[in-house]
Parts: C-alpha cells; structure tokens; sequence
C-alpha cells in the first residue's frame, strides 16, 4: 500500500514539473500561428473550429466565458492574450469606448456581404467597423397554451394576478428591468432616476405572484409544465416548443429587446490576418448553418438562412416579422448609470 | 426492535435525501433528449460524446492534474507550517493563525481577483504569464490554510513529549520527525489532502481569474455553458467521476477490512 502511493506521489510529481516547464516557456510548435478565441460556453458548431483548424492550418485555442461582465473582467486585467472574442451588444459599446478593441478591415472579410443589412450600422457599432454580427434573437414570452387561454400581446399578463405563482422571471439584470421598462411605455435603455424607480416599484410588487426568478433552468421547467408563462430568450423558446408542442412564444405590443452577440478583435492581437479569416469563415454558408442549427438560436447570414427548414422560417420565435423587429430595441452601453441599475436590481432580488 | 426499525430507516431517509440529486444526475446522463426533465428514451449516446469531446476531456485532465499537484504540495507545506505554529509562543501564534484564517473568511472572488492582478503585475518584470502555473500557485495559495486546520488538532491530541522521548531513544531529530512524529499526525495529513484535493476540484472562482488562455478546468467548462445550458454530456461526466470514487472506496474499504481480519485471526 505504501509503495503505491509513493509510486504514484513521484509520478505525480515527475508529470507537475514536466507539464509546468512546458507551460511556462513560450511553446512555438512546428511555427504555426496561434489563433486564441472567447466566446460563450457551448456557442459553436461542434466540428467547426477542427474544420478551421484544417483549412487554414492555423491552431485555434478555444475558451469559454459565461457572461459578459466575467469576460469584460478577464480582458481588462490585461493577463489574457486573446485575439477574437464574441461578447453581446452593450458590451461591444462599452469595449469599442474603452479602446479594447481593433477595426476590422471588412476587405478580408469577403463574406460579409451574406450578412443581412438589417443586422448591419446597428446603435452598438453606429458605422459598423468593428464588428460582424455572430448570433441574434429577442426576448419574448412563452407561455402554456393549455394554461393560458386568452391573447398573450403585453408584458401586463405578467402581472396578471389570476397566474398567481405561475410565473418565472429571467435572473438577469437588464432584460427583467428593461422589459418592466418596455411594459411603462419607455425605453429601456433609459437612465431617467424616475422611470427606473418606477420600474423597480412594479418588478417588487410582481415579486408576489412571481414563483422565481431563473436562469437556464427555465427550460426544463416550462417543459415539464410546471409554470404558465416565462420570460425567455428566443433561441431557447425554439428549444422549449420542440420538447413540448403546447408551447408558445410572443413578442408583446409594448416592444421588446433585440439582441445580438457579435465578434470583435481584441486590442494588442498579434494576428489581426488570422483573426479575420476566423471571422470570415463563421460567415461561410455552410459553417453559419452548422453553427445556428447546432446552437438554435438565429443567424444574420442570408444564405444560411435559405437552407434552414421552412417550418423554422415560419416561426415567428425563430425569426419574427420585420413588424416585430421594429418595436424591439437593442440594449445600449449605460456607461455610469450602470449603478443605478446595479442597485435597483440589488433593491429587487433583496425583497 | 422498533427502536431499530425506526433508526434504520430514519438513516435510509438522510441516506435518501442526500443522493437523491445524484442519483436524479446519473439517470438523465441516459436521457435521448438535452433536457434536464423531460425523459424521452434511454440512450448511451451522451457517454459517445464524452469519449470525443476533446475541450471536457482537456478539461478534466487539467483539473485533476491540478488538484492532486496543488494538494500534495500544499500537505507538505502545510504539514510543516502546521508543526512550527504548534510550537509556537502564544503571541506569534495568534498573529499566524489569523494570517491563517484570511484566505479561508475571504470571498473567494476577492482571493481570485487579487490574486490574478499580483500576477498580472509580476508578469510585468518577470516572463509569467496567466496559465498552467498561476493557477496551480492560486490552488496551493488556498489550499494551505485547510492543510494546517486538519493537521493542528491532530497535533494538540498528540502527547507533548513524544519528540523528545524518541529523542531520548537515541533517534536523530530528522528520523523522530519522519518515524514517530508524522505517523501520528497521519490521519490529519490525510483529511487535509482530500479536503485540498476537493476544493480544488470544486473550485471555479480563482481558477477562472488566475488561468490563462487555453488552460480551462471542468468548473470553468461546466459553468460556461450556463447560457446556452449544460448537456447531459456532464451528467455522464459526472456520472463517471462518482463511480471512479465509489470504486476506489470499495477497494480501500475491502483491503482494510482483510487487514483487519487478518489481525484478528493473529491475536487470536
């Protein structure tokens, strides 16, 4: 017994020693370029980036953030060294007002011209150089059609009290407070003190008949019926109704968010080529389809969209009219009111 | 007999209501669907995946590697810390065993924020970068001070002049230490390995601040796919790693209980 666990304590130790020597040095392996990538966990085809990797012999190292602010946190330390990343609209805003991120030269990115020109000069990226439109959706209601029996097209039915705890609320900061936003008539990027109390006043008096406040596992309960109506994002709406055809998902009257998660290249990248090559081959037809159809949510690219199956093209969760799209809003950087924001959503979920 | 009956089951109930999660997790690691509540049919295919996945397979490499390296160095470290504060005079105890306590009473984004910008500033005048060896440093930094709360006890239970009677026998200071010293002290050592070894596994804060590009841990993969939602790959994952501990335990448990028997049939 003993002199297994010797044997293994010196094996252990022998493996730490090579593997931190190895790590600590700058590994230049065979002279290939190193392409390093930031995007959401579980955002991408599943062979896309090996398809990369063989096509353009270029080696890709490949991380995941889970969030915006964590990323945002990440590149600012300044101790990371990545070259292309994909982080969502607001914080593109806030990324391009802090210099953390370089112009794009769109001559090596050929296939930009498949993105849809809706999806391009949006409020984020006013001239568009800086990034490419990765994924897209909005923010919605899905609600039981057995459980809800009349027109769901306001944010007001969530704060029907006959769906008394029959209600789940989006854990997360700016689209729960942005739709309650939406709901009072304004905009929801505003920075008005008075329309955010008033948002605040309302999310705590839904508090009652809310039965919590979730994240991803709203997926599985709306399956499963365990509520009558959620706020979602529309990519997993596509999900949820696949599973459970009882299903169904609205954009409400009032407007709603319209979001987009785009790539960008990081400042102080050593291979600004590369990084456009990457960004042009997630423009490829081909890949974008096996991006969107492995992921769910909804592609910018035009032609992808062609092969898409026709009862995804009618779903109006997937892709929603152009009606649908107008009274959405994108969110914008808040830049200092964030701390209002911060603390109105603490004041909330302190209730 | 009912007293029995009523505390066997009353043990089968906690039983029961702290492995249901698991048991719940390892049987949707089947599921044919990705959701976590809907069964639709009994497939291996998530195991298939696993085996293929090369970003979780990565992962889990660097997460064990780091939790067995990080808690042996850690043990050494803290097992001699543990024995030099015992002897220490009250004051400079109290003064160590606070600077002790810091990084277990702190949150763990401030020990893993701190941690990344000390590194981030060293990395100015030395070739560091954030990678492999910060975040096995953040590990060890974190895993000390449980090392030296298991080992301590250990030691205070442990007869005052043991040292100096091995002494007295004629050993040399070094063989005292290693033969009579640390197998007394063993249980200790022991617990504190497994309780560095978990943390680490466990932990997803400071590893997530102090790593580089390219180097990602199972918590930091896992918690990742919070947006998009975690596959049932994790689940079979997870099922794996519960069955590789179980196993384990069953062995040790099967060579200690022959040990046993066969110091029984001695004395006897």
């Amino acid at each position: 017994m003993k002199k297994v666990l010797s044997s293994i304590l010196g094996l252990a130790i022998v493996l730490s020693v090579g593997t931190s020597l190895a790590g600590c040095g700058d590994t230049t392996s065979s002279g290939k370029v190193t392409l390093k990538v930031y995007n959401w966990g579980d955002y991408i085809g599943e062979n896309v980036v090996k398809k990369f990797e063989d096509k353009y012999n270029i080696k890709v190292v490949y991380d995941t953030f889970a969030d915006n602010e964590i990323m945002y946190a990440k590149l600012k330390s300044g101790g990371s060294d990545y070259d292309v990343a994909i982080p969502s609209d607001y914080m593109i805003k806030r990324m391009i007002n802090e210099d953390m991120v370089n112009k794009i030269d769109f001559n090596n990115i050929p296939n930009y011209k498949y993105i849809d020109a809706k999806f391009k000069d949006l409020a984020y990226d006013p001239k568009n150089e800086y990034s490419v439109p990765y994924m897209w959706g909005t923010v919605g209601i899905i609600y039981n059609k057995t459980m809800v029996k009349e027109p769901v097209d306001s944010w007001n039915i969530l704060w029907d009290k006959k769906y008394d705890k029959q209600i789940f609320m989006l854990d997360s900061q700016r689209d729960s407070i942005g739709i309650t936003l939406k709901k009072l008539g304004y905009s929801l990027n505003t920075k008005n003190l008075d329309e955010l109390e008033k948002a605040k006043e309302e999310l705590i008096m839904q508090k009652d008949i809310v039965q919590a406040y979730v994240g991803d596992e709203v997926k599985d309960k709306m399956i499963l019926g365990e509520a009558a109506m959620a706020v979602v994002w529309s990519g997993d709406a596509v999900f949820m109704k696949k599973e459970n055809p009882d299903l169904e998902y609205s954009i409400p009257q009032e407007g709603s968010n319209l979001w987009f998660d785009s790539m960008v290249i990081l400042k102080n990248t050593k291979h600004q080529k590369e990084a456009e090559m990457f960004i042009n081959f997630m423009c490829e037809t081909n890949i974008a389809f096996e991006n969107t159809d492995y992921i769910g949510y909804s592609t910018p690219q035009t032609e992808t969209k062609k092969m898409l199956s026709a009862d995804l093209l009618k779903d109006k969760a997937a892709y929603p009219s152009d009606e649908q799209m107008k009274i959405c809003e994108v969110f914008e950087d808040l830049s200092a009111s964030i701390k209002d924001y911060d603390r109105i959503w603490t004041e909330i979920t302190a209730k | 007999m009912v007293k029995k009956i009523i505390m066997k089951s009353y043990l089968g109930l906690v039983l029961l209501f702290m492995y249901l999660p698991i048991i719940v997790l390892i049987v949707f690691s089947f599921n044919e669907s990705k959701s976590r509540g809907n069964w639709t049919g009994f497939t291996f295919k998530w195991y298939g995946e696993l085996f293929k996945n090369s970003q979780i397979k990565e992962a889990l490499y660097n997460t064990l590697l780091i939790a067995l390296i990080s808690a042996l160095i850690a043990v050494v470290i803290g097992t001699f810390a543990a024995i030099g504060i015992h002897n220490m005079k009250k004051f400079r105890k109290t003064v160590v065993m606070n600077l002790t306590y810091l990084p277990v009473l702190n949150p763990d984004i401030v020990t893993g924020v701190s941690l990344m910008i000390m590194f981030v500033f060293i990395g100015t005048f030395i070739n560091m970068k954030l990678g492999f060896f910060t975040m096995l440093l953040a590990h060890i930094t974190f895993n000390i001070p449980y090392v030296i709360l298991s080992v301590l006890p250990k030691l205070k239970q442990m007869n005052k002049h043991m040292y100096e009677a091995a002494l007295d026998l004629g050993a040399s200071s070094f063989y005292a230490l290693r033969k009579v010293i640390l197998p007394e002290i063993m249980p200790g050592i022991i617990s504190g390995f497994l309780l560095a070894f978990t943390l680490s596994v466990d932990d997803f804060v400071i590893s997530y601040f102090t790593t580089g590009s390219g180097v990602s841990n199972l918590s930091i993969t896992i918690y990742s796919m919070a947006r998009t939602g975690v596959k049932p790959t994790i689940n079979a994952l997870s099922t794996l790693m519960f069955a590789g501990v179980l196993l384990l335990l069953f062995i040790i448990n099967i060579r200690s209980s022959k040990e046993n028997k066969k110091r029984n049939q001695f004395n006897s």
